[in-house]
């Protein structure tokens, strides 16, 4: 295509939504709509994978073992457990140094008290692995797993915060997915009629432009221009919008309700913005491109 | 050269608006079609211009043979030929020199070859001083020939005229058919599809007459009578 048509296709697709221009800001609003909900959504979910990533690293599984286990039977039982796929990383924890950890914990400022027991640790046979897994919905089988093993006295693990954090971002995955297709489904909708109205203003222009020769891409060229032209300013201005809000909605969820700074760390926009409008712009894009292309379809009969 | 041979064409089976039709039209020929409402000349028209699919027989337009020819070909082949309609159909919110242009712009011409064809060919149909005028602001014999200006500025071989002079009084309309003539004369073959009997007699060209969707004369006519 020549650099004149091409300008000539643009200018022909502004002229379209200058038209209409109540069809094109109807289409805008209800894509604006949909593309502001996803970036909602999409810094909700960013923000819950990043809880539920610290959470994965944080929250382990701790594993006893049988009290007549020697340490090398334990050690050779840790190695085996540490080959699962599951698994992240692991640390083995003596009787001594589970001791330590005790007196640290429990007899701090009353040392006297612990040294009675320093000829007979009341933690032997408390030898332990803290494992932490590299996903954390796939705690259940792997506690079910350990379980199963001869020798393993008890497995301690936190259930609650691992279903919570996994089924809350399962929910808002398929909520958002939910929301987003129905909206999508408007926008296509409001779309293809805006398109279809330019399509009967301009019907005398295409008629020409069919017995002058013109091809099909040439007829068709300036309402996927307009489409997409309402598509791109549809996922521009949620993200303008986004730009200048999420900042202020952190800083306001953090001081208005505390205790989810203690749970939460936010993510700075500056690290999910550019992810959010590449998605946002090319969801734009493609709503609009489809829309227009499958539209003008029928009004190419040559 | 075109060859109409036993063309046939049914819209509604049964009824058909085209029997067994033949014609051949030579490079460079003035002919012209004439007809009551009905008759099947704007279907011959139709089925030239490869808007609609002729029912049997064949068509032949400088080698090519339309009831062959892929759907994806057709913008190449009317690029071949130009259209002037009796309602003029030029674009209302663009001025003399847009029209014009708008013929080269959609076919993928250069803005430079725009400029410079656009400009002689409204010479030629002695529109020159009117380039910036809009269609709502030109006479009817005008508007006409910023089509004819539009339908000939990509250069094409056959120009196709239905009712040219179907909106114009008989003096823009003997003015329309001497451009058509004098463009014939450059080597275009030019077919008019038309029912003005005044008009035939004064061009004395080629006449192929036609009937409840048949040929019932072809030949150069001179002072014929034609009874409407």
């Amino acid at each position: 295509m020549r650099i004149s048509t091409f300008w000539y296709c643009m200018k022909q697709g502004i002229k379209n939504i200058c038209r209409n221009i109540w069809f094109s800001l109807a289409s805008i609003a209800t894509i604006s709509a949909c593309i502001f909900l996803f970036c909602m959504f999409f810094s909700i979910m960013v923000n819950v994978q990043n809880v539920v990533r610290i959470a994965e690293t944080t929250v382990g599984i701790t594993v006893f073992f049988d009290e007549d286990m020697t340490e090398n039977q334990i050690r050779a039982l840790g190695s085996e457990i540490g080959k699962r796929p599951e698994v992240s990383s692991m640390e083995f924890v003596s009787a001594a140094e589970a001791w330590e950890i005790m007196k640290e914990d429990y007899f701090e400022g009353l040392e006297e008290l612990a040294e009675g027991f320093e000829e007979d640790n009341p933690m032997a046979g408390s030898a332990s692995y803290q494992i932490f897994l590299k996903d954390i919905s796939k705690q259940g089988q792997f506690v079910a797993y350990l379980n199963n093993l001869d020798g393993v006295r008890r497995v301690n693990y936190s259930n609650s915060a691992a279903a919570g954090l996994t089924s809350f971002n399962t929910v808002i995955g398929l909520l958002s997915v939910v929301i987003i297709g129905v909206l999508l489904g408007v926008s296509v909708f409001l779309i293809s009629n805006t398109i279809n109205v330019a399509a009967a203003f301009r019907r005398n222009e295409n008629q020409i432009m069919r017995y002058i020769g013109a091809t099909n891409g040439m007829i068709r060229a300036p309402f996927v221009v307009e489409g997409i032209i309402i598509g791109l300013i549809g996922a521009a201005i949620p993200l303008v919008v986004m730009f200048f809000l999420y900042g202020q909605a952190m800083e306001y969820l953090q001081t208005r309700f505390q205790i989810l700074s203690q749970i939460f760390q936010f993510l700075p926009l500056r690290q999910i913005f550019p992810y959010m409008a590449g998605t946002a712009m090319l969801l734009g894009l493609g709503i609009g491109f489809f829309a227009s292309f499958f539209t003008i379809r029928k009004h190419l009969r040559v | 050269m075109i060859e109409i041979s036993n063309v046939t064409k049914e819209y509604v089976e049964g009824n058909k608006a085209l029997r067994n039709v033949s014609i051949t039209i030579d490079d460079g020929e003035f002919v012209f079609i004439m007809g009551r409402n009905g008759s099947g000349k704007t279907t011959i028209f139709k089925l030239l211009m490869k808007e609609e699919e002729l029912t049997s027989g064949k068509i032949i337009v400088n080698d090519m043979n339309l009831g062959k020819m892929p759907r994806s070909y057709v913008p190449k082949y009317r690029r071949r030929l130009g259209v002037v309609f009796q309602d003029f159909r030029l674009l209302r919110d663009r001025n003399v020199y847009e029209n014009v242009a708008f013929a080269q712009r959609v076919v993928g011409a250069s803005t430079r070859r725009i400029r410079e064809s656009v400009p002689a060919m409204l010479q030629m149909v002695g529109l020159s001083a009117k380039y910036k005028m809009y269609p709502h602001q030109l006479s009817g014999g005008e508007q006409q020939r910023v089509a004819i200006a539009r339908a000939l500025i990509n250069r094409p071989e056959v120009l196709l005229a239905d009712e040219p002079t179907g909106n114009l009084d008989s003096y823009n309309a003997m003015g329309i058919m001497k451009l058509l003539e004098e463009i014939n004369e450059m080597g275009t073959t030019v077919i008019v599809v038309t029912h003005s009997h005044e008009i035939v007699e004064k061009m004395n060209k080629r006449v192929i007459r036609m009937e409840r969707g048949c040929v019932i004369s072809d030949g150069i006519e001179d002072g014929y009578s034609y009874e409407d």
